[in-house]
């Protein structure tokens, strides 16, 4: 579990700084494109994450996700279009970028060789935070997330989940206003993913911005405050959370008939309530429907008066991977086969 | 703090994080002081009695020659390492940390420093403890352990440049030792290039580790250097005045998988 680190002033002096020179954006990219050989992987994206909030990048394997954080973070240089972080092009003002942003990526990032302690404080020191100053919050860190006990062992010996929350705190050393989360819970267990998603709650309260990019809908749903969904470089949706879910069209009655052979009947005693066409799936009759508000109450009448037994029946709100099957015509983990070509 | 002083800091921080790697995996310490020590004691026992060596004792010619080729192969954890973060992900990290964009490459070279100093101490002494002599002045030693110590530095240059374009750890490992290893070999380290045929004498001639390992030897053993010891100088600040840039160049552009 990892004691909240919302105990700690995680806005430092130059963070505050930066909020105070009112910068528009924390993130803002314009007409941004990349090209890896023929494969485009940025095909002209725009993308801006207010400054304190969760911005969410949503997309399959290959989408262009980790194209744009490497642009964003200063990895990587756009072929067209401008990118700011904190107020700086990326590419002008490459080092000041660097100041002040923190990553944090899937592979966990960190020395093997060096204990978590070392760690940390070498990232302090290449943040040039200086040796003492270095040394405390590199404590302070590894207390936070609960890690100080096995802070002086080798980072060898650390676990998966233990890994990803050093690599967090790495990019957390130097409290920098804009952090970037590249896939942060891919690979981890309920348990670590969970611990991390507070973790990261805990920084936004501070008033960090950070760009999380995932392909898990259900990380995007719980943290992102907007979400942007691309697909093969281009943006293909934006919005919160919840409007995403009102584009895919509301809320769903899902019944169970008692006999199934009875579902074309019933899916035409419903139609009246639906709010699209009603259809069959998975043994289940799904009915589109405009409003929650007594659409049970109206489908049972109208089924029992046609004398259809229903075996159980509850409405169901449409979650980010109906949005993206809506979206791209396929489901979030299934990976095409340009992805796979663009991956590599 | 100005941009040079953070510069040293930066390399010295990840100086410091590359020695306690090498201390931390045995491994990587055995490859600097029981492979050399095994080659030298191969070299004067078995092969030495064969090899024909006019006006030294063998061990004498040997030890100066393979100091050289240890100390060339020194820079190779460097090259293990680079490839080592790539693979991990650390690059990411460190480029886009604000420090200086030669750091790493530089803290990495200069912990080969330390090493190599650690690896021509143990050469030297094994040499000393079966018979091998200084036969030159104090300042001739000494200029030839400096000496040394650039052409280690030089290599580990090359071997940035290596890891940092290799696929993978094992694809660097592949790299080093069947494109330079044989090149050394092709040289005055192991036999006097007379003894070798006709058509390979000026390749070994022009080798430049001929002229390093010829250099070394006129400085240990105080015989007539020639133009050795110049032309070695040359080749080194020559290697290192290319690699050098052309490693941070890649370290820049460089993407990880």
């Amino acid at each position: 579990m990892i004691a909240a680190p919302h105990r700690i002033d995680l806005r430092a002096d130059h963070g505050a700084a930066a909020s105070v020179r009112s910068v528009p954006a924390a993130v803002e990219t314009l007409r941004l494109r990349k090209r890896y050989g023929k494969v485009e992987a940025l095909r002209g994206v725009d993308l801006r994450a207010e400054a304190g909030s969760v911005f969410g990048l949503l997309g399959p394997n290959g989408a262009g996700k980790t194209t744009a954080v490497r642009i964003l973070t200063t990895l990587l240089a756009p072929d067209d279009g401008s990118a700011h972080v904190a107020g700086f092009d990326v590419v002008r003002d490459a080092a000041k970028v660097r100041e002040r942003i923190g990553l944090a990526g899937q592979y966990a990032a960190v020395d093997e060789n060096l204990t978590g302690f070392e760690n940390l404080e070498m990232v302090g020191r290449l943040y040039h935070l200086g040796r003492a100053p270095s040394r405390d919050r590199a404590r302070e860190l590894l207390s936070s997330f609960d890690l100080t006990e096995a802070g002086d062992r080798l980072v060898g010996t650390y676990s998966g989940g233990m890994r990803r929350r050093l690599d967090l705190a790495a990019a957390l050393v130097a409290r920098p206003p804009v952090l970037f989360l590249d896939e942060p819970t891919t690979g981890l267990d309920i348990r670590s993913r969970i611990d991390l998603w507070d973790a990261i709650e805990a920084l936004v309260s501070e008033g960090t911005t950070v760009l999380l990019t995932t392909q898990d809908l259900d990380e995007a749903d719980r943290l992102a405050d907007r979400i942007v969904v691309i697909d093969h470089g281009l943006v293909i949706a934006e919005g919160t959370p919840a409007e995403l879910k009102m584009q895919v069209g509301g809320e769903r009655l899902d019944i169970h008939l008692c006999d199934g052979g009875r579902g074309e009947e019933a899916l035409g005693v419903l139609s009246p309530i639906a709010s699209d066409r009603p259809f069959l799936e998975d043994g289940s009759v799904r009915v589109p429907v405009a409003q929650r508000r007594g659409t049970i109450a109206d489908a049972v009448r109208r089924l029992d008066d046609a004398e259809i037994a229903i075996d159980d029946i509850s409405v169901t709100t449409p979650t980010l991977d109906d949005v993206f099957l809506t979206l791209t015509g396929r489901p979030a983990e299934q990976e095409p086969e340009e992805a796979e070509v663009l991956a590599k | 703090m100005t941009a040079l002083t953070y510069g040293v800091s930066d390399t010295l921080v990840l100086a410091k994080r590359s020695l306690l790697r090498i201390r931390r995996q045995p491994d990587l310490l055995v490859g600097f002081t029981v492979q050399p020590i095994l080659f030298i004691l191969l070299f004067v026992y078995v092969l030495g009695g064969a090899i024909q060596t006019p006006g030294f004792d063998y061990v004498d010619f040997l030890m100066p020659g393979i100091i050289v080729q240890s100390i060339a192969f020194g820079g190779f954890v460097t090259a293990l390492g680079l490839a080592d973060d790539l693979k991990k992900g650390l690059m990411d990290r460190f480029r886009s940390l604000p420090m200086a964009r030669s750091a790493l490459l530089t803290g990495r070279t200069l912990s080969d420093v330390g090493t190599n100093i650690f690896q021509i101490a143990v050469m030297i002494s094994v040499g000393l403890l079966i018979g091998f002599n200084f036969s030159s002045s104090v300042a001739e030693v000494i200029a030839g352990l400096a000496l040394l110590l650039l052409i280690g530095y030089a290599f580990s240059w090359v071997f940035a440049f290596i890891g940092l374009s290799s696929s993978s750890p094992e694809a660097s490992n592949a790299f080093g030792f069947t494109i330079l290893f044989p090149v050394t070999f092709v040289s005055s380290a192991f036999v006097p290039v007379a003894s070798m045929p006709s058509w390979l004498q000026p390749i070994a001639e022009h080798n430049p580790f001929t002229y390093m390992v010829n250099a070394t030897r006129a400085l240990f053993l105080g015989i007539p250097a020639g133009d050795n010891v110049w032309l070695a100088l040359v080749w080194t600040l020559g290697i290192i005045a290319v690699f050098a840039p052309l490693s941070v160049w890649k370290y820049r552009r460089v993407v990880t998988q």
